[in-house]
């Protein structure tokens, strides 16, 4: 069998190995979905029991901010999957720079949440470092951001790590994109996309409340 | 014989430490569990010497906290969980079903490494100082009060999760992926289906540690008030999500010991296991409604009425499956051709154990009985016959089981035997003491008690000291016998599973050809009658 | 040279997100009450599942895959209903 060289013993081909490999990251995004989960259960019941608070709290983010960071991450997601569509070595050269384009739309997200914290410092929004906030709404507004920076942050840790295995991705496939990294590319898109979703829910949850009220 | 096997292929220490061999795995797996089974033992058995007396004579309240702490720590995350699947999983899976190795060897080794990572952090907070909030690590002690080493605990135990997830989602996706052609789900040995279950439980549950862990270390280090009542956090949000982890992770810590059970009672009985479909299927079952039963370790803590019926009522379901189990071993020893191997002294002790503790746990359903008992000895000894009794119980068994095949050498049946047979007197002169304790109303984590408790806690003593001598015995016989035993044939118990179809230890890639399945498992009759000589 | 353009499934799911995404934020300023929460989650549930679908190949993919994916959430429905039934039922 001259395949067999080309794949690690315990499997029987190429396809087998793809589409276990595929499997594997199915599992671990589902890992992911409850490590998030967790948060979300937090956030609800807290939004239950201080609704006013969570709703004044939600109008100190920053919308526009949001919702230009949200078109970036769908658009950059746009940019992988389209990737993964053309992905050949006929087309290496394509394939990096749209990679290359999705990894740079990851930093402009990071660059705009940057932007972001560093205003809600100034708005002295931050809990535990110099969150004051005066009137009876003040515990659901500290609940509210102590939401905010944990999941926003867990998930540009996400975001970082997504960056640097498309750049990964992106210097293997200018030097020698091989059938094999098909594999590669597809695991990271959906491991990008699956942190695109959460942003999706993230963004609801933190910078839509409120908004049709004062 | 002369072929190279897994052991022998090198000698180095880089072919061990960068090994992905699942077999080496395994046996790095073991030698570390070994370790944490001991420092968790070492404080167990500290805190048992200073239960003797009434009095304080031997630790302050505070040393006592963080020993009990650190046992409940060390023995869950670092023995328990990682126990079964982790060293008796990771060498048998391939083997069962006839892959050369799991789907994912680099990850499978990358957790060995975390969970080292995660097991070294623990440790340093133990050397540092200890930690006092027990292993729950319930707010607001844990976040406001405690003046311990909280959030590197904490970091460990985070840390060690993450080789859970890893080793859970390699096990998930080889035995959907690499089974051997022929070998389907209902021929699959039942050890799979109950690592499968636990995986799954891995997988789902442990993020919900990882990031309740994160919550809490994050508001004890910047002084936030996420559970914090007086900004209007809640703590009893801090145990719901704890619990929805650490109640699952109960079967974590019991399934793969009745998989383990399945292969005992079936082979030492020479039938295949009763209802075998049924003791498929009741795994899965206890794994998927095992997540809807936490609330019943908050009966007390001023959960709504509503949440805690719905609660006790599920906790009454999930024990159904449990017990499904326990009449199908009965079932299959029944006419069956008993040989009382040490392997089956330690598969009945458990049938004998698990069932003490599975009944325990009725009561503790039990919404009234439960606020009389919660937080007194009762609970201890329930969840003690089920963790100690049932799963340490089954990992000796399935290791005593499966040594030769590791080793290639077998040990010695009489001091294995003679180790059972302790094992079960100590345990139960250990723990059925504080079953009695319990239902008088000794409360659990203090060292000092009122002198008309001391005749049940001086037995409880005494079955330890036994317990502890019966523990490190297997370390002197097994650990003789890997050296200087007897060689082992490929098949020394005539079992049919795939995993004895190769030699004695497997060799590197586990089998020389590709296995094909033709047959149902457990088939002990048919294969005395069709193939009586092959060897 | 039609090897690199992009599927026009992929556009099209792309344009459908940006569209959704202005759809929500002008929704969130109308004074629908409890009904905001609502139409937020479901836009943003009709997002993610044009993601899952369309850019994370779901559409393409078998049984097995497709209960690889649910499971996380068929798990998560479970933390968020057994978890927010004690906060919702206090008296």
């Amino acid at each position: 069998m001259p395949e067999s060289s080309a794949v690690a013993p315990q499997y029987a081909s190429i396809p087998h190995r793809d589409h276990t490999a595929e499997l594997g990251m199915w599992v671990f995004i589902a890992t992911e979905v409850l490590l998030f989960g967790g948060l979300i259960l937090a956030y609800l019941v807290y939004r239950h029991a201080f609704p006013q608070g969570f709703a004044a709290g939600s109008r100190h983010t920053e919308i526009v901010i949001g919702t230009a960071n949200t078109a970036v991450l769908l658009t950059s997601s746009f940019l992988v999957a389209w990737a993964v569509e053309i992905f050949s070595p006929a087309t290496s050269k394509i394939v990096t720079w749209l990679l290359v384009g999705a990894a740079c739309l990851g930093l402009v997200f990071i660059a705009l949440k940057a932007l972001e914290y560093s205003g809600e410092y100034d708005e002295h929004l931050v809990p535990g470092i110099n969150f004051q906030f005066a009137g009876p709404k003040a515990n659901g507004v500290q609940l509210f951001f102590i939401f905010y920076f944990i999941a926003t942050a867990i998930h540009a840790l996400h975001m970082l790590i997504g960056i640097g295995l498309l750049i990964t991705l992106a210097i293997i496939c200018r030097r020698a994109s091989t059938k094999r990294h098909h594999t590669a590319l597809h695991s990271a898109a959906l491991y990008w996309h699956f942190v695109d979703v959460v942003w999706i829910f993230l963004f609801a949850l933190i910078y839509l409340p409120g908004r049709s009220t004062s | 014989m002369s072929e190279k096997n897994y052991l022998t292929t090198d000698f180095t220490l880089r072919s061990w430490f960068l090994t992905t061999d699942h077999k080496r795995i395994a046996i790095l797996y073991f030698a570390s569990l070994i370790f944490f089974f001991f420092v968790g033992g070492a404080a167990a058995t500290a805190i048992r010497i200073e239960l003797a007396t009434p009095q304080a004579d031997l630790v302050s309240s505070d040393v006592y906290n963080r020993l009990f702490t650190m046992h409940g720590i060390i023995m869950v995350w670092f023995f328990l969980i990682p126990s079964i699947p982790n060293t008796l999983g990771n060498f048998i899976v391939p083997l069962m079903i006839g892959a050369r190795d799991l789907a994912f060897p680099r990850l499978n080794l990358m957790s060995w490494y975390v969970f080292m990572l995660g097991g070294c952090v623990t440790l340093f907070a133990i050397l540092a100082g200890g930690i006092d909030t027990g292993w729950t690590f319930y707010t607001p002690f844990s976040t406001l009060y405690s003046n311990s080493y909280v959030i590197v605990a904490a970091a460990g135990v985070f840390i060690a999760g993450f080789s859970s997830i890893l080793t859970g989602l390699n096990f998930i996706v080889t035995i959907h992926r690499l089974r051997a052609p022929g070998l389907t789900w209902y021929r699959l040995p039942l050890f799979l289906w109950s690592l499968y279950a636990t995986s799954v439980i891995l997988v789902l549950a442990t993020p919900v540690l990882a990031i309740t862990l994160l919550l809490m270390a994050t508001e004890r280090f910047f002084g936030v008030g996420i559970f914090d009542p007086r900004i209007g956090g809640d703590p009893l949000l801090f145990q719901h999500l704890f619990w929805f982890y650490s109640h699952p992770a109960v079967y974590i810590m019991i399934l793969p010991g009745m998989g383990v059970i399945n292969e005992l009672v079936s082979c030492f009985s020479r039938k295949e296991v009763f209802g075998y479909k049924f003791v498929a299927w009741c795994s899965l079952a206890i794994a998927a409604v095992g997540f809807l039963v936490w609330g019943h370790h908050m009966f007390v803590s001023g959960q709504s009425l509503v949440a805690s019926l719905v609660f006790s009522f599920m906790s009454f379901i999930v024990a159904v499956p449990s017990a499904i189990k326990v009449f199908n071993w009965t079932a299959t020893l029944h006419k069956g051709s008993i040989h009382f191997d040490a392997p089956m002294l330690y598969a009945l002790a458990f049938i004998g154990l698990f069932t003490i503790g599975g009944l325990t746990g009725l009561f503790l359903a039990c919404l009234a009985y439960d606020v009389h008992a919660t937080d007194t000895y009762f609970v201890v000894a329930h969840f003690h016959y089920i963790m100690v009794g049932g799963m340490v119980t089954a990992y000796f068994g399935g290791l005593h089981y499966w040594w030769p095949k590791i080793t290639g050498r077998l040990y010695s049946e009489y001091w294995a035997r003679t180790a059972a047979v302790l094992i079960f007197f100590g345990f139960n002169l250990t723990f059925f003491p504080q079953i009695i304790l319990g239902a008088e109303g000794m409360p659990r984590r203090y060292h000092v008690y009122p002198p008309e408790f001391q005749v049940w806690n001086v037995l409880s003593s005494g079955g330890a000291a036994i317990l502890a001598v019966a523990y490190l015995m297997p370390l002197f016989y097994l650990g003789y016998s890997a050296f200087f035993g007897k060689r082992a044939p490929a098949n020394p118990w005539d079992a049919p599973g795939l995993e004895w179809q190769t030699s004695s230890p497997p060799p590197e890639f586990n089998f020389e050809t590709q296995p094909v399945v033709t047959r149902e498992p457990y088939q002990y009759n048919e294969r005395f009658e069709a193939e009586p000589q092959n060897a | 040279m039609t090897e690199w353009r992009p599927p026009i499934a992929l556009v099209g799911a792309w344009l459908a997100l940006l569209a959704l995404l202005a759809l929500t934020v002008a929704l969130a300023y109308l004074p629908l009450g409890a009904g905001n929460g609502v139409v937020a989650l479901t836009i943003g549930t009709i997002k993610a599942g044009l993601v899952a679908a369309i850019f994370m190949e779901l559409r393409h993919r078998g049984g097995l895959t497709l209960i690889f994916a649910g499971a996380g959430l068929f798990w998560l429905g479970i933390l968020l209903w057994l978890g927010s039934m004690d906060f919702l039922t206090r008296t």
